[in-house]
């Protein structure tokens, strides 16, 4: 099972997501901005960290860049897609997925455990959780607030989209605490908190992020 | 020689925690005149002579797609000679 990882300039957790992909059992496949070729991958993640250095707005230049036009393409057509933190920025600006990522409420950097909830696990990269399953995966960002117009808000709430909530205070001022979205689809799933930085006891607070990758992975051999 | 002038906001029910801060240490310096403070961006963009009609189609355009996220942000353009 190929499961591609794109790099753009100012990536930094792409290695961590091949190492999760490879540990879940998967092939990883690195991908590059600069090129449309997805080299016949199954899906795709799209990492963390400050692509394009964060200049104008957070993922709005990664946006424009020649994957990506191959992966909303491909994504409109049901193609698997999971953004995290930079990623989910990504795929706020390109329209996959609703409302924006926004400076954190109180304008720090915030790197912690933190306790999510998972509330949608029919998408193909949360099937293997329970639902309302609490796991702890670390949050490193500044811009986490998730910010949405009301009825967008009501939307994903009514169709079941919120797929992480955050548990306890909520860290960065997100609306009703959202931690991760889906599409209506639900194969374009966008978390801030990283899976794959929870994946073994040696490098991470927890194994819970694995399910991520050993979900989709799954998914994909049943079909 | 003229400069168009694209200025983005924050949309009013979006929060702005950086104009917050800077509406905050306001007062600590001295300056108490603030009710609140918004903080936005501007772009400067340089064209050769008088703007054409569809030049500045063309800019809102762009300011639409690139310059300001429509879902979170509002935007103006203008022309300064």
């Amino acid at each position: 099972m190929r499961i591609g990882v794109v790099t753009f300039p100012g990536s930094l957790d792409d290695r961590s997501a091949l190492r999760a992909i490879e540990l879940a059992g998967g092939t990883p496949v690195p991908l590059f901005h600069g090129t449309n070729d997805l080299k016949e991958v199954q899906a795709v993640v799209l990492p963390g960290g400050f692509s394009y250095g964060d200049y104008l707005r957070c993922g709005a230049i990664s946006r424009f860049s020649p994957i990506m036009e191959s992966i909303i393409l491909a994504a409109e057509h049901g193609f698997p897609v999971l953004g995290i933190c930079n990623g989910f920025q990504i795929l706020c600006e390109s329209h996959l997925l609703p409302g924006a990522l926004t400076r954190n409420a109180d304008l720090h950097f915030i790197c912690a455990d933190q306790r999510v909830s998972v509330e949608n696990t029919d998408t193909p990269w949360t099937r293997g959780y329970t639902k309302g399953q609490e796991i702890v995966i670390p949050i490193k960002n500044g811009e986490g607030s998730f910010q949405c117009s009301d009825e967008t808000l009501q939307e994903l709430e009514d169709e079941g989209r919120v797929v992480l909530r955050y548990v306890g205070k909520n860290p960065n001022g997100s609306r009703n605490s959202i931690a991760g979205i889906s599409n209506k689809r639900g194969n374009v799933v966008g978390v801030m908190p990283h899976p794959e930085q929870a994946i073994e006891h040696l490098t991470g607070p927890s194994e819970d992020g694995l399910n991520f990758f050993s979900s989709i992975l799954k998914e994909m051999v049943g079909r | 020689m003229a400069i168009i002038v694209v200025e983005v906001m924050l949309k009013p029910e979006i929060l702005d925690p950086q104009g917050q801060a800077v509406a905050s240490a306001l007062p600590r310096l001295g300056f108490t005149f603030a009710k609140s403070v918004r903080q936005g961006k501007r772009f400067e963009i340089e064209v050769d002579g008088e703007p054409t009609h569809a030049q500045l189609e063309e800019i809102e355009k762009a300011a639409h797609t690139l310059l300001s996220n429509p879902v979170i942000e509002n935007f103006v353009v203008k022309v300064e000679k």
